[in-house]
Parts: C-alpha cells; sequence; structure tokens
C-alpha cells in the first residue's frame, strides 16, 4: 500500500521534472523548547558550508515550552533570502500541527514525520518519508537526559541523507554550532550518523529536492540582526546599556553580554560599559538620559510596549537635547499584540514620540549589516545632533540569522560632537565672549553642550523639560518659546543631511517606483526581479532613515506610480510621505501588508501586478 | 570668610527663589548652601538632581555653579542612576517630594537605594502636592481632611520605612526648621558612600489645610483661581508668612504649630538608638507611627556597601573621560571576530 502510493508520486516526477537543486523551502515543525533550535542551526549551518546562499525564518510561539513554532530554511541559488510562504519539504515533528503541515505542502512536496505516529500517507500527490524517530534515539545510546532534545538529529541525518548534504559537513556544522565543543557535537553526531544510514538503507528517494555544493558563501558570515546591533554598538563606544526585558529585544543585550569582554580594559580587567538592567522602560530610558546627559553614549533596546512607556522621557531628551540611542525591535501591535510575530508598526509612533512638538531621527536598517552600521553610527548621530536617535529593526530582521558580508570597520572615527571639555569652553569664551547652551553659533541648529564635572566655574548651565531661552533659563516668553523650536526644526533639517541616505536604483526611463524600507528589502528586490521577468520593470527606493531627504520626494515625484511596501497594517510610511510632500501625491499606493509574517516578493508582485495590469480607475 | 576652596558662602548660592515666602523648602536650600560651603564642595563636581515638584524647583535656587537636572516627575532616580554611572566623580544631590517620591516615582525611589547609587537624596516633605495645588499626597496623615478633597482614609506611607525595607544605607529624617539637624544630616550624607535619604517635614504654607483653615483653599477661591493643575503658584495667593522653625535638644519631643494651626510632634533621637540597627530603627519608626510623632535624626545607617559602579565592575576611570582607544576595539579585533560567524 504504501509502496504503491510513492510510486505514484515518483511516476508524477519521473514523468514530470528535472531535479529541483537548491531551490526550495525546508520548513520544520517541532515543539518550542523541544530542542530543535540547535538542529535547524546545523541544517542552515550546513547549507551555508556548502557554499548554498540560505534564508532562515522562525516562526515561534510566545511560550517557553509545549506551542508550535516552524523554522524554515530557504535554500536559493540567485541568492534570494527572503520569506518564500510555501515551504516544498515538510519535517513534521509536532503531532499536533502536522495535519496542518501536510496539507499545506504544494503538490509534489515532500513530508518527513515519525514511523511510530502510524499517520498513514492520505495525501497522494506529495512524498511520504515515515522515520523511526525513537528507535534511532534508543539505539544510539544516549543519555537519558538528552534523549528528548537529541531526537530531532534524526531528522537532520534523514534530510541530510535524502537531499545530498555530506556527514563531513554535518560534523563541521555541528561544531560550529557548540562553539568547537567536541563532546556535545560528537553525541549529536553520533545520532545524526545512525539516521543518515537508516535512511541510506531503508528509504528510496523519490522527490526531486536536492542540494548541490556552491561557491556563494565563501568569505560570508551568519549572524541575526540583534547580535549585530550588539556589537555595532561596542564598537561605537557604547558607556552605559540600560534595559528591561522584552521579546524580540532581548538578544541586543544578551549580544553586548556575550562580547563586551571586547571592551573590557586589559590592564585592569575592569568593564568600560555598564549594563544595568533597569525595573521597566520608564527607568531603562532615563538611565540612558541621564547617562547621556553627563557624556556617555548609552543606549536602551526594547520593543512597542516599552517604547510607550518611554513616551514622557524621550520628550524630555528631544527638548533639552541630550543624546541617547534607542533600538526598536518591533513586534506586532497594538497592545502586547503578538509578541513573537514581526511588524513594522511603530514607525509613525517613533517619528512623533511624546507629547507636544516633537520630531525624531528614526534609522531604518534592512540588513544585519546595517544593523551593525547604525549600531555605531546612532552614537555620531545622537551625539552630534544632540537629540535622542531610535534604530527601528524588528522581529524577522533582529531575531532571524542572514548571511551577510562580513562587516566593515567603522570608516569614520567616534565623533562626540559639540561638547565644551574644560579648554575648548576656555577658548569658546575667548573668542565669543559668552557661551550660552542653546544658542545657535553655528546657524546649523545645534548649540554646544558642556557636561557635568568640567572644572570652569562658567560650564553649569540648568538642564530642564520646561520652556528656557537659548541661556537655559526658565522661560515663560512665546518669542522665547517660539525661538526655540524654530532652532529645533533648523537642527532637524541639519540631521536630514547626515542621517543614512537612501540606496536608489533609478533609471529615468521606468514609470514605476517602489519605495520600502528595513526588513522589505529582500522581498523587494526579488519582487522587482519576477516583476521585470513579467516584463513590468521598477525604479527601486529604499529610505534608511527618517527624517525624508530631498532624494525621496524627488524619486515620489519622478514616477507615473510609487508603490510603497511595508509591513504594517496601515500603510505608515505611506502616510508620513504623504504629510511631508506637498506636491500631489496621489500617485502613491500604499502596499501594507501587516500580516504578522515576514514580507514576501510574491505578496509583493502580485500586488502589484494586479494594479499595473487591471489598473484601477484614475482619480 | 572664604572656605579651603577659596569660595565665599554667596558663591554657592543659586537664583533667588520663586516659591512662596515662608515655603519649608527654601530653608533646606539654604542648609544645603551652608552645607556645601562648609564643606568646600567643588561646585563643578556637583550635580543637582530633581523631579518635578516645587520642592523640585529648589536646585535652582543652589549652587548655580553646579550643573543640574530637573527631570520629569518621579523619575529622577533614573537619571541619577545613569549619570553617576557615566561618571563616577560626580556629587549626586538630589531633591525630590513626596508626591514625586512616595507616588509617581516611588517605584524608582525604591530601585535606586536597592542598587545603592551614590547620592544625596533628600525628600522635602509636606504631606501634599504643592505645585498641583493641595492634593492628598501619599504621606498625608491618616484622617486629615481637606476641604475640596475630604477626609483622607488612606494610610500614609513612611518613605524612612520604605527606604530601609529597600535596602537603604543612610536613612534619616529631619524638619526643615531645625537647621542645625538638617545641616548635620546633610554633612553626614554628602560624606556617605552610597544612597543617603533624608526625608525633611516641610511645611507647605499654602496647601497644608486644617479642615476648618480659613487660609488657604478659601483664600484661593476668593481669588477665583481655578482648581486645575498650576505649574506655578499665582501670585497674590499666597499671604505671607514666617518660617517656622524648632531649636531642641536631644532624646527631646516638642509640638511644632504649622501656619494651618495644625500641629506636627517631633521627637529628636538620642544616644539610645544605634542606627546601625535595623531591626531597631524599623521597631521605632512603627511605633512612632502609632504615636503620630516624627522621630527625628540618623535611623538607619549600613556600614559602606558596594555602590552600583562597583557592583558593575566599572574602570576606576570615569566612562565619560575614557580615551577613544578604549571605546572601539581594534579593526583586527573585528576582523578576527569575523571570522568567526563565518
Ligand atoms: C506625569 C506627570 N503627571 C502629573 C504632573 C503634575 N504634577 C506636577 S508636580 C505634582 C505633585 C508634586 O508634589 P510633590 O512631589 O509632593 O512636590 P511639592 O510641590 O509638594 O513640593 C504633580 C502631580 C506632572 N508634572 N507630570
Ligand atoms: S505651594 Fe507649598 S510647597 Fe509649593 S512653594 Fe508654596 S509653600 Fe512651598
Ligand atoms: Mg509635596
Amino acid at each position: 500500500m504504501v509502496v504503491e502510493l510513492q510510486t505514484n508520486v515518483q511516476a508524477r516526477y519521473n514523468g514530470q521534472s528535472e531535479p529541483v537543486v537548491n531551490d526550495f523551502t525546508l520548513m520544520v515543525a517541532t515543539k518550542n523548547g523541544s530542542g530543535s533550535q540547535t538542529s535547524n542551526e546545523v541544517l542552515i549551518r550546513s547549507l551555508f558550508r556548502m557554499g548554498i546562499p540560505v534564508g532562515a525564518k522562525n516562526l515561534f510561539p510566545s511560550n517557553i515550552k509545549g506551542l508550535p513554532t516552524w523554522y524554515s530554511i530557504r535554500a536559493s541559488k540567485d541568492g534570494y533570502v527572503a520569506r518564500r510562504a510555501v515551504s516544498e519539504i515538510a519535517v513534521a515533528m509536532n503531532e499536533l500541527t502536522a495535519a496542518e503541515d501536510i496539507q499545506n505542502l504544494p503538490p509534489g512536496g515532500v513530508c518527513i514525520l515519525p514511523k511510530e505516529w502510524k499517520w498513514g500517507q492520505r495525501r497522494e500527490d506529495i512524498v511520504y518519508y515515515e522515520v523511526p524517530v525513537k528507535e534511532t534515539v534508543a539505539a544510539a545510546a544516549v543519555p537519558a537526559d538528552f534523549r528528548d532534545r537529541i531526537s530531532n538529529m534524526v531528522y537532520v541525518g534523514v534530510c541530510a541523507q535524502l537531499f545530498s548534504i555530506s556527514l563531513d559537513i554535518i560534523r563541521q556544522a555541528l561544531l560550529d554550532t557548540f562553539g568547537g565543543k567536541e563532546k556535545p557535537a560528537m553525541m549529536n553526531f553520533g545520532v545524526v550518523e545512525r539516521a543518515y544510514n537508516w535512511a541510506a538503507e531503508n528509504l528510496e528517494k523519490v522527490d526531486p529536492f536536492r542540494f548541490e555544493p556552491m561557491n556563494e558563501t565563501a568569505g560570508k558570515i551568519l549572524i541575526s540582526g540583534n547580535e549585530a546591533a550588539a556589537l555595532g554598538s561596542l564598537f561605537g563606544g557604547m558607556t552605559v546599556a540600560a534595559w528591561y526585558p522584552i521579546t524580540p529585544s532581548t538578544s541586543v543585550i544578551d549580544g553586548v553580554l556575550d562580547y563586551r569582554h571586547l571592551r573590557r580594559d586589559p590592564d585592569t580587567g575592569k568593564e568600560t560599559v555598564a549594563i544595568v538592567q533597569a525595573e521597566d522602560e520608564l527607568a531603562a530610558v532615563g538611565m540612558i538620559i541621564g547617562a547621556g546627559w553627563a557624556g556617555a553614549r548609552a543606549l536602551t533596546a526594547t520593543s512597542g510596549p516599552g517604547i510607550s512607556l518611554m513616551a514622557e522621557f524621550v520628550g524630555l531628551a528631544y527638548f533639552a537635547e541630550i543624546p541617547c540611542v534607542i533600538w526598536d525591535i518591533t513586534r506586532t501591535g497594538p497592545s502586547t499584540g503578538l509578541p513573537t510575530r514581526t511588524s513594522q508598526g511603530d514607525l509613525l509612533f517613533l517619528y512623533t514620540l511624546s507629547h507636544g512638538d516633537t520630531r525624531h531621527i528614526v534609522l531604518l536598517p534592512a540588513s544585519v549589516g546595517e544593523c551593525f552600521e547604525f549600531g555605531w553610527r546612532a552614537f555620531d548621530l545622537a551625539d552630534t545632533i544632540q537629540t535622542p536617535v531610535f534604530v527601528m529593526s524588528d522581529l524577522d530582521l533582529g531575531m532571524n540569522i542572514w548571511m551577510s558580508d562580513p562587516f566593515a570597520y567603522p570608516e569614520e572615527p567616534i565623533k562626540p560632537g559639540k561638547v565644551l571639555r574644560q579648554e575648548e569652553l576656555e577658548a569658546f569664551i575667548s573668542e565669543h565672549g559668552e557661551w550660552y547652551r542653546y544658542k545657535d553659533y553655528d546657524s546649523d541648529g545645534i548649540a554646544y553642550r558642556t557636561l557635568p564635572g568640567t572644572d570652569h566655574p562658567r560650564a553649569a548651565y540648568f538642564t530642564r523639560g520646561t520652556g528656557h531661552n537659548e541661556k537655559a533659563a526658565y522661560s515663560e516668553r512665546s518669542e522665547d518659546w517660539v525661538n526655540n523650536l524654530i532652532r529645533l526644526h533648523n537642527k532637524f533639517k541639519t540631521a536630514s543631511e547626515l542621517i543614512p541616505q537612501p540606496v536608489t536604483d533609478y533609471d529615468a526611463s521606468k514609470s514605476i517606483g517602489i519605495i520600502t524600507y528595513g526588513s522589505n528589502d529582500p522581498a523587494v528586490e526579488e519582487a522587482r526581479d519576477l516583476l521585470a521577468a513579467d516584463g513590468l520593470e521598477t525604479n527601486y527606493l529604499r529610505i534608511r532613515a527618517l527624517p525624508l531627504t530631498q532624494d525621496v520626494i524627488d524619486f515620489v515625484l519622478n514616477h507615473k506610480r510609487v508603490y510603497i511596501v511595508e509591513n504594517n497594517f496601515d500603510g505608515q510610511m505611506h502616510q508620513i510621505l504623504r504629510m511631508e510632500i506637498p506636491q500631489d501625491n496621489r500617485h502613491m499606493v500604499s502596499l501594507a501588508l501587516g500580516d504578522t509574517l515576514p514580507m514576501t516578493a510574491q505578496w509583493i508582485q502580485a500586488q502589484i501586478t494586479r494594479l499595473e495590469r487591471q489598473p484601477v480607475q484614475e482619480k | 570668610m572664604p572656605n579651603a576652596l577659596g569660595l565665599e558662602r554667596t558663591d554657592y548660592k543659586g537664583a533667588p527663589s520663586t516659591l512662596c515666602p515662608g515655603c519649608g523648602h527654601d530653608s533646606i536650600s539654604n542648609q544645603i548652601i551652608s552645607m556645601a560651603y562648609d564643606m568646600s564642595l567643588p561646585m563643578h563636581r556637583v550635580i543637582k538632581l530633581s523631579g518635578i515638584g516645587c520642592s523640585s524647583k529648589t536646585p535652582a535656587y543652589f549652587m548655580g555653579r553646579s550643573h543640574a537636572f530637573n527631570a520629569v516627575h518621579g523619575r529622577m532616580p533614573s537619571i541619577a542612576t545613569g549619570a553617576t554611572t557615566a561618571n563616577r566623580d560626580l556629587i549626586a544631590i538630589a531633591v525630590s517630594g513626596d508626591g514625586d517620591t512616595g507616588s509617581i516615582g516611588f517605584g524608582q525611589f525604591k530601585h535606586l537605594v536597592r542598587r545603592n547609587v551614590p547620592m544625596v537624596y533628600i525628600i522635602e516633605n509636606n504631606g501634599v502636592y504643592g505645585l498641583t495645588k493641595g492634593q492628598f499626597s501619599a504621606t498625608s496623615d491618616e484622617g486629615q481632611r481637606l476641604k475640596y478633597y475630604g477626609l483622607n482614609e488612606l494610610p500614609s506611607i513612611d518613605l524612612c520605612l520604605e527606604a530601609i525595607i529597600g535596602g537603604a544605607t543612610f536613612v534619616a529624617r529631619s524638619f526643615s526648621g531645625d537647621a542645625k539637624q538638617v545641616q548635620t544630616l546633610l554633612k553626614a550624607a554628602v560624606s556617605h558612600r552610597g544612597t543617603a535619604i533624608i526625608d525633611i517635614i516641610s511645611p507647605c504654607v499654602t496647601f497644608n489645610n486644617a479642615p476648618d483653615s480659613n487660609k488657604s483653599y478659601p483664600y484661593g477661591k476668593e481669588h477665583e483661581i481655578p482648581l486645575h493643575e498650576y505649574d506655578f503658584i499665582p501670585a497674590g495667593y499666597v499671604q505671607p508668612y514666617e518660617e517656622i522653625t524648632a531649636d531642641y535638644e536631644e532624646g527631646q519631643t516638642i509640638d511644632v504649630e504649622m501656619h494651618d494651626g495644625s500641629r506636627i510632634r517631633l521627637k529628636k533621637l538620642d544616644k539610645g538608638h544605634d542606627p546601625r540597627s535595623r531591626h531597631q530603627a524599623i521597631t521605632i519608626l512603627e511605633q512612632a507611627q502609632r504615636e503620630q510623632l516624627f522621630l527625628t535624626g540618623l535611623l538607619y545607617y549600613e556600614e559602606p556597601r558596594q555602590v552600583l559602579g562597583e557592583t558593575l565592575q566599572l574602570t576606576d576611570t570615569p566612562l565619560t573621560d575614557l580615551p577613544k582607544e578604549k571605546l572601539r576595539p581594534s579593526k583586527d579585533t573585528l576582523d578576527k571576530l569575523m571570522q568567526s560567524f563565518m
């Protein structure tokens, strides 16, 4: 019976198709907390070692143990790393979701599942491989404590055999995953090898999917966005990090803890980075504002609910002009929302966070490389512009591992901004005959500050969130208030020249433009190729920071139609563009997904194709 | 007479106060000035921190040559934590109110003392929200009645008890009119390595109303000041009062009459109290609460425990003074690190 069904499918493939090489997605369904993270990492590292471009998406629940989790690994010979909605191969290790996982397979798909479930093989248009998971582990003589977790290695071995990953590569990947520790690596390898051999002897391969070595990952690294952010911050001279745990931002600070030894003072063994776990986000942001005021490079990392709590304090830092860096690793909101699902839903909130007339700088990294770069650059910007700088990453970029070129060493030295230490203050006063904290001496909106502790009788000033004049004195005069806001406005203009500029691919002959930001970039790049293959050529602009720059406005105005692709429900960047572009902007079309999952190229392609091919009535 | 730094007392002054004449908070500012002058505090190293409230305005009124940070309501402790962590050489002197510390900032207060952030933390406790015009605070007496807000049926929070329970290493109470004691305690507090909490009873001349008082609310009503929040006290709203003072001996109990005719009872701790005993401190504070009197003096003191910067194992050089090469690892370090991710 079983053999018969398999023969059916085999017949389909035999009649139909070539082998599918390095161009499919393998999805592993397990239970949260079952230890599958390790086995999945081994798989992705193996492909990476084989030189195959890979992308990983971990779809996990807000739960410590037991709820379903899906990990998909995309191999792409063309180098695409965005999420695909469809997986050709399902490793169904969670009995609770298996029915759905199997249902979701496309015709011709592959399902690997434990033999002991005795599920049978109901779909005739897919391939089943049933694997004796328990038996294999039992035979491997693994200590009882490890058996459950290590059972995940069975699917690693089976996949390796079925889809052609060599055992040697797996062994290397295990060593990578266990940080070079032989003992656990080899214990796991024992199970992998056993499963591999079992599959070689017992399974007849009838599906077309195969990995083949390539040479596309040499010299590249695999890293998560949050780890990259931590490293960037450490290379950016961060001296204070205060935080309150929240998914998906926690691993930013975990990264700082993991690598702060890079900054440990070699002479004394003491720390140059203070890491304070605060009692809440109100305190976390207060600490970095206090530290930034005193002259530290201070950072916090949080997510939406934390940002909501920080709103009042951030307004103070904006108005009193105190540098600090706030990473928002966004998740799905409003409210607690879906803590383990991705979104770009905080954009508008960050842009004008706090009451009154406020505007903020928001950096929008799209890759792990930019997480590193913006990690150090954010401090230079905060110090230079004397204001809080937000960096908005998201769960997808922050928590998943991504391929990247090695990070480039910061090309610019640390920029402390306009800080007058003792001698500089003396020189300043002898040149200007005065120094006032909020006076615009350089006509760029940015004033000079002094730090507490500066040994000069005129260094002190009064920092306040209340109305103040350029001498930092309390003032209720409306002229003082307005002049101050005008200067802050000018400062913001200066900022727009200093922030990361958009990345553009523009050709005047094309009339369709796509604008996006952040982690949608890989999906947009892929969608453009799909569209082009279908005859729809597009230009592309990726916004890397707010405030908007003239380039963005020009790009919008230079097209017949511009699609704003983003991963929130309300089309928040679209709203900002409409607000900031005074000219006719009705040709902007919002493509806002916001379905809690990372963006896919297929969705973008489908939307643009639909709208371009059957245009809605022009207004 | 110049102090050890060659400075006069006037050098330690700040801008003229804009508080109501006779406000207890002004007496405290004066004592801070005297203490700083007497102790020859280097003003460039002092940071003055506060939240929001009449009390929190006072850093403007002393030590004009020191950097100051008037933060948001109740959240000064986190500013203090950040600033002193960034620069361990700073001498932090903070002023807060009973609303600022006992309500909106209660959590930050408790966590500050738990971390033993090195600083002087003064609470100017008037049992009322001064700046928003006379609401009950969490330290208002149980059973107190206000014309507009009615009867306070909730027990009052004793901020000294809270500090001791929270792990504070220096806890004292005083009365703003007792210049000598306030000064002594301030000097001890500045010398303390760790968080030093001083809760100073500081009468609000304007809003500390007794039920039959005809001096404040009714007065305000007459002047048709609407009862919503003001961040200033309008001129003419306040009758000039004399500052209330109290001079009494150790072990002595005295009654002090407030501006509104109500009385508070103060008892000065004597040598019988061992401030190193946490247990004793808690016991006598609870007893004083039952007897409705305020114990003044040094209530609790702990041998220096590690301060936050030590807990964090920070460099001796303040983080804000680290040379650039200590702020950014080398290119070689990055390249090696990148290898480990390949
Ligand atoms: C977030 C926030 N909520 C409310 C206020 C209004 N507010 C200003 S001062 C104050 C109470 C101050 O009381 P206290 O700390 O006892 O100081 P006092 O004026 O009595 O010295 C309040 C509620 C504010 N400034 N910020
Ligand atoms: S209202 Fe009360 S606390 Fe405020 S300044 Fe006047 S007397 Fe002082
Ligand atoms: Mg008060």
